[in-house]
C-alpha cells in the first residue's frame, strides 16, 4: 500500500486533464535506456506482518528495558517522565516542518524559544540556538565558529584527550581540507596544565569536556583559570558538558567559557541506538551573529500580540549560500522539544534531584566495587555518574558474564584508551536501583574468584 | 490571549515530576563545585501538559491538512512507522552495546543499506549522515578524498543557479571554490556554460535532478558525459528522489555519490524541522571513502536469535560494524538516526517495489494535474511537463500583490502555503509539491482557493496584504525580531 488515495477512474480523469494517454508519458524526459528499472525488493507486507517481523528482530536485541544498563560513554539511560512522550507524539508537532510560516507554527517556535531559554539557564550562557545534530557535531561547529571569529587567521585547535573520542573524530572530519591543525589529544596524559601550556597566538580555541569522557568533573576554579589563559592569547574556551550534571555543578558559563555545547540526549530522549539525539549550543550575546544554526526570537504581530519567528536568518545558507556560517539547514526540533518538556517537567528541583541520585548512587557503587579483590577504581574524585574500574579479566569477557546476570556492562576502555587495558567505564544513573547495585557487587565478587 | 511562557507560569516550589529516594548512603559533595542557583521554571505536571498541548494547537502539520511545500515532500507519515519506531527492543538499546546483543538493530540497518543501494543503483551506502545537508557535506568530502588520493588538485565545485542554498554552503565548508552554472530557458543546466567550466580544476558538479523547478534535466546524459569527461565527479542531491522511485536509478545514469532524505522520500516525519536522515550512496570507486562505521553481513553457523538462547530464523548471518578502508571518518556521533531508519525500513517493507513506483507515479501525476489547474490562474515558470513539483509565479495581473500575500492568504483557506521566493531564479516564486498522498479532491480545492485568491487580489487586495486573518497570530514583525533580539525568557533572580 503506497498510501495513495486515487481510484483508477480518477487517475484516468487526471491524465485526460493533463492531456496525456498514460502515466508513462509523464516520464518522457527520463533517458529511455534506464527508465523503469525493476527493483528487487521484498514483497510488500501488511501492518500485521511488518509489526510481527519487527517485533521479532527487535527481540534479538538485549534492551535496557529488560537489562540493567551500566553503559554510558556519551549516551545515557535516564528516566523519561510520561509527559515527554505524550507531548512529543502529538502529530501537530511531529508532522510539521521547519517553521517557515510563523503564523501557523507558533507551537514549534515558542517551544524552541522555551528550549533556548532553558539551555541558557542550564549552561549559564546568554544565548542558545535551536540545536545541532548531536554532541559531536556541536563540538565541530563550535570549532568552526571559533575559527571564523578569528577570521580564519588562527590555525590551531587544542583538543583535550578527555573529550569524547567520537567528538574528536567528528571534529577532524569536519575540518578536513581546512588547513587547521587539531592537536593536544595525541597523548592521553595531556592534562589541563599541559593543554594550557600549548595555548599560543595561533590557537583559535581549546576544547575541554566536563565531566570528562572518563567521568571526572573539572573544578570550576580550574576552568576559570583555563578560560583566563585562553583569553590572554585571544583564544576561545569551548566546554562540552553533560546537561544532567548541570543540575548539580557550577555551569561553564560561570567559569568564563565562550561556547558551551553538549549531547542533549539525556534530556528526555531515549537511547534509540545512538540517534536521533540533539546537540545543544550556547554562547555569549556578543557572539550571536557568528553562531550557526536556527534561532528563534520574540517579536509582535500586526496587532501587537507577542509571537515568535526564526531570526538572524541572514547568517544562514538559504540566504548567504557559500558565505553562510555553516551548511546546517535544520535543527533537531522534535528532540529539542523533548528536552524542553523534560526540563519543564523536572524543573529546578527535579533536575537537581536526578543529578544528586546519579552522583550518590555512582559513588556508592564505586566505593563497594573498589573494595572487591581484583577491582580498582581508577577515577580521581570527584566524578559524576561514571567511573573507571580496572578488572581482573578482559572487559569483553566480564561483560559477557554480566549479560548472563542481567546487566549490560560498562564501556570497554581498551577500545579507545590503550593505556587503560582491562578497564571498564561504569555508569550508574537513577535507573539503577540500589538493590541492583548490591546485586552487581555480588556478581562481580563471584567473577573475581 | 497568547500562551504564556514557562518562565511566566513558574511558581517557586512547584515540581512536575516524581523521583525515587537516593536510597544509598550519601557521599560528600566537593566544595566549590556545586551551583548556587538553577534558574529553571517550576511548574506542575498539569501545567506542563496544558502548556505544550496548547502550543501544539497553534501548529499546522500534515495531519491537519494539505502541506504543498516545494522540495520538502510533505507526504503523509504512516502511523505504523511510529509504532515500529517505539518498540522497546529498538528504543532501549545503547549504541555501545556489544554487537551480539544488537543483532536486530544491525540487521535492520544492513537491510536498509541494501534497499537504498537497490533503489538508487549504488554499490554502497552509509546511513550515518544526520540530514540532507550533512549528506551533501559527506559527499563533497568523499569527492575531495577521491581526487586527493589520485594526486589531483581540483578545487572547484559547480552548482546550478537553481540549487538549494545548502549545496554551495556544504562545498564552501569543505574548502572548495563554488562556481555557479546558469540554467537555460527550458530550466535545464545550460550545457554550454557547463562545458566551459569542465576542466582540470573541476572536482565535481552538484546536481539536483529533478531540479528545484520540478524539471527533469533534458540533457542529463550529456551533463554526466561532460563532467566525467574532464575527470570530475557528479554529486546528486536527492531532495527530489520522490519523483524517481522505480522510475530511474541515479547510480545507473552516472551519479557517483548521492544523498537520500529519509524524511522526504521515505515518509519519516519532519518533526518541526528535524530529525531528518541523509544516507549517502555511491559508486564502487567511491565506496572506500564512505563515512563509517557501516554494517556488514557475514555468514554464520549461529543464528542471531540463538544469542538469546532460541532460534528465530533459518538463515544464519552475523552482522558487524566495519569501517570503509579509506573512510573520510565519522560525520556524527554513533551511527546515524536509527529511529528514523526504523520508520524508513517499515515504509519500504510495506510498499515493496510496485508500491514505491506507484508513489513516484502518483506524485508526478498529482503535480502535473495541479500544474495544469494552477496554470489556468497563474503564470508558470516553465511551460513543460513537470515531475513531482512545479513553480508558479505569484503575481496577478491588475494587482500589486506579491507571492508572499498569496501564500499568507492560503492560510485563511486552511492550507499550508507553498515554498515561496525559492528557487531564487524565479521572481515571486510559489513552489508547489503536492506529493502522492493527496487526493484529487484536495488538489481541486487547493486550485479553487488559488483561483478565488487571484480574484480577491483584483477586487480586495488588502485582504491578501493583511492576511492571514484566521491564524493564531497575524503577520509578525521580523525586522523587530532581528533588531531587538529577544532570544530567551529569564526567571527573576532567586531571592
Amino acid at each position: 500500500m503506497a498510501y495513495t488515495p486515487h481510484t483508477e477512474a480518477q487517475r484516468r480523469e487526471m491524465l485526460r486533464a493533463i492531456g496525456v494517454e498514460s502515466v508513462a508519458e509523464l516520464f518522457a524526459d527520463v533517458p529511455a535506456s534506464c527508465r523503469f528499472p525493476e527493483l528487487k525488493l521484498p514483497a510488500p507486507l501488511s501492518e500485521v506482518e511488518i509489526l510481527r517481523e519487527l517485533r521479532e528482530i527487535a527481540s534479538w536485541n538485549a534492551s535496557a528495558e529488560e537489562f540493567t544498563c551500566l553503559l554510558g560513554a556519551g549516551a545515557y539511560h535516564h528516566y523519561i517522565p510520561s509527559v515527554v512522550p505524550a507531548i512529543v507524539s502529538r502529530s501537530e508537532f511531529y508532522t510539521a516542518y521547519t517553521p517557515y510560516q510563523p503564523e501557523i507554527s507558533q507551537g514549534t517556535l515558542q517551544a524552541i524559544f522555551e528550549y533556548q531559554s532553558m539551555i541558557c539557564a542550564l549552561t549559564g550562557m546568554e544565548v542558545a540556538n535551536a540545536s545541532h545534530y548531536d554532541g559531536g557535531t556541536a563540538v565541530a561547529e563550535a570549532i568552526l565558529m571559533a575559527r571564523s571569529a578569528a577570521r580564519g587567521k588562527r590555525r590551531r585547535v587544542l583538543l583535550s584527550p578527555d573529550l569524547h573520542p567520537e567528538y574528536r573524530q567528528v571534529a577532524r572530519t569536519y575540518l578536513r581540507g581546512s588547513g587547521m591543525e587539531l592537536l593536544g589529544d595525541e597523548r592521553p596524559e595531556n592534562d589541563l596544565d599541559a593543554l594550557e601550556k600549548m595555548l599560543d597566538g595561533d590557537t583559535c580555541c581549546l576544547v575541554v569536556q566536563t565531566p570528562t569522557f572518563l567521568g571526572e568533573v573539572l573544578a570550576p576554579a580550574r576552568l576559570r583559570r583555563l578560560a583566563e589563559a585562553a583569553h590572554a592569547v585571544g583564544a576561545m574556551l569551548v566546554v562540552a558538558v553533560d546537561p544532567i550534571s548541570l543540575g548539580l555543578f557550577v555551569p561553564p558559563g560561570e567559569c568564563g567559557a565562550d561556547i558551551v555545547v553538549g549531547e542533549g540526549q539525556a534530556l528526555g530522549n531515549p537511547l534509540n541506538f545512538g540517534g536521533p539525539y540533539l546537540g545543544f549550543f550556547a554562547c555569549r550575546q556578543a557572539d550571536v551573529r557568528k553562531m550557526a544554526g536556527r534561532l528563534v526570537g520574540q517579536t509582535v504581530d500586526a496587532e501587537g500580540k507577542r509571537g515568535f519567528v526564526l531570526t538572524l536568518s541572514t547568517r544562514e545558507q538559504h540566504i548567504r549560500r557559500e558565505k553562510a556560517t555553516s551548511n546546517i539547514c535544520t535543527n533537531q526540533s522534535l528532540n529539542a522539544l523533548a528536552a524542553a518538556v523534560y526540563l519543564a517537567a523536572l524543573g529546578k528541583r527535579g533536575l537537581r534531584r536526578v543529578a544528586e541520585i546519579c552522583y550518590h548512587r555512582a559513588h556508592y557503587a564505586a566505593e563497594r566495587i573498589g573494595r572487591l579483590p581484583g577491582f580498582e577504581v581508577r577515577s580521581t574524585w570527584p566524578f559524576f555518574q561514571e567511573f573507571v574500574v580496572s578488572c581482573p579479566l578482559p572487559v569483553d569477557e566480564l561483560n559477557d558474564r554480566l549479560l548472563d546476570e542481567g546487566f549490560i556492562g560498562g564501556f570497554d576502555l581498551s577500545q579507545t584508551h590503550p593505556h587503560l587495558e582491562r578497564c571498564t567505564l561504569l555508569c550508574v544513573t537513577e535507573m539503577v536501583p540500589p538493590a541492583e547495585i548490591d546485586r552487581l557487587v555480588q556478581v562481580l565478587r563471584r567473577v573475581s574468584r | 490571549m497568547s500562551e504564556p511562557l514557562l518562565c511566566e507560569l513558574s511558581v517557586p516550589g512547584r515540581c512536575g515530576c516524581t523521583l525515587p529516594e537516593v536510597g544509598v548512603p550519601e557521599s560528600p559533595l566537593p566544595e566549590g563545585f556545586v551551583r548556587q542557583d538553577l534558574p529553571l521554571p517550576e511548574v506542575s505536571e498539569v501545567d506542563v501538559v496544558r502548556h505544550f498541548v496548547r502550543l501544539s494547537q497553534l501548529n499546522y502539520g500534515v495531519d491537519i491538512g494539505f502541506y504543498p511545500l516545494g522540495s520538502c515532500t510533505m507526504k503523509y507519515n504512516p502511523k505504523v512507522n511510529e509504532v515500529a519506531a517505539s518498540l522497546p527492543g529498538f528504543v532501549q538499546t545503547h549504541p555501545y552495546q556489544p554487537v551480539h546483543t544488537v543483532q536486530g538493530n544491525l540487521r535492520l540497518m544492513w537491510e536498509l543499506q541494501e534497499f537504498l543501494k537497490e533503489i538508487g543503483g549504488f554499490a554502497a551506502v552509509s546511513l550515518q549522515p544526520a540530514a540532507g545537508a550533512q549528506g551533501e557535506f559527506t559527499g563533497i568530502q568523499m569527492i575531495r578524498a577521491y581526487h586527493e588520493e589520485r594526486g589531483e588538485r581540483r578545487d572547484i565545485i559547480l552548482i546550478p543557479d537553481s540549487a538549494h542554498g545548502t549545496n554551495p554552503a556544504s562545498s564552501a565548508m569543505s574548502g572548495f571554490q563554488v562556481v555557479e552554472v546558469k540554467s537555460d530557458a527550458r530550466g535545464n543546466v545550460d550545457l554550454e556554460d557547463l562545458r566551459a567550466h569542465c576542466n582540470e580544476r573541476l572536482a565535481g558538479l552538484m546536481l539536483t535532478n529533478p531540479n528545484t523547478l520540478g524539471l527533469f534535466d533534458e540533457h542529463l546524459l550529456e551533463i554526466v558525459e561532460a563532467v566525467h569527461g574532464c575527470g570530475g565527479l557528479l554529486y546528486g542531491d536527492g531532495a527530489n528522489m520522490n519523483a524517481l522511485l522505480g522510475i530511474v536509478r541515479p547510480g545507473e545514469v552516472g551519479f557517483d555519490v548521492f544523498h537520500y532524505n529519509l524524511h522526504k522520500t521515505f515518509s519519516t516525519p519532519h518533526g518541526g524541522g528535524g530529525p531528518g536522515s541523509g544516507p549517502v550512496g555511491c559508486s564502487a570507486a567511491l565506496a572506500p571513502y564512505l563515512p563509517g562505521p557501516v554494517v556488514e553481513r557475514l555468514r554464520s553457523d549461529e543464528c542471531p536469535g540463538e544469542v538469546r538462547g532460541h532460534t528465530h530464523t533459518e538463515e544464519c548471518f552475523f552482522y558487524d560494524w566495519t569501517m570503509p578502508e579509506r573512510s573520510i571518518g565519522r560525520v556524527k556521533t554513533f551511527y546515524g538516526h536509527f529511529a528514523v531508519m526504523v520508520r524508513a525500513y517499515t515504509y519500504i517493507r510495506m510498499l515493496g517495489a510496485a508500491g514505491l513506483r506507484q508513489v513516484a507515479e502518483d506524485a508526478v501525476l498529482n503535480a502535473n494535474y495541479l500544474q495544469r489547474k494552477v496554470g489556468e490562474v497563474f503564470r508558470l515558470s516553465h511551460n513543460r511537463r513537470c515531475m513531482h513539483e512545479f513553480v508558479a509565479i505569484g503575481r496577478v495581473e491588475g494587482s500589486d500583490v506579491r507571492a508572499l500575500d498569496i501564500a499568507k492568504r492560503l492560510i485563511d483557506y486552511g492550507f499550508h502555503p507553498p515554498t515561496n521566493y525559492f528557487p531564487l531564479i524565479v521572481p515571486e516564486a510559489l513552489m508547489i509539491e503536492p506529493t502522492e498522498t493527496e487526493s484529487k479532491e484536495t488538489l481541486d480545492a487547493f486550485a479553487e482557493a488559488l483561483r478565488r485568491i487571484a480574484e480577491e487580489a483584483r477586487t480586495q487586495p488588502e485582504l491578501l496584504r493583511e492576511a492571514p486573518h484566521r491564524a493564531p497570530v497575524r503577520r509578525l514583525d521580523e525586522v523587530k525580531a532581528a533588531r531587538e533580539l529577544v532570544l530567551r525568557c529569564t526567571l527573576p533572580v532567586a531571592r
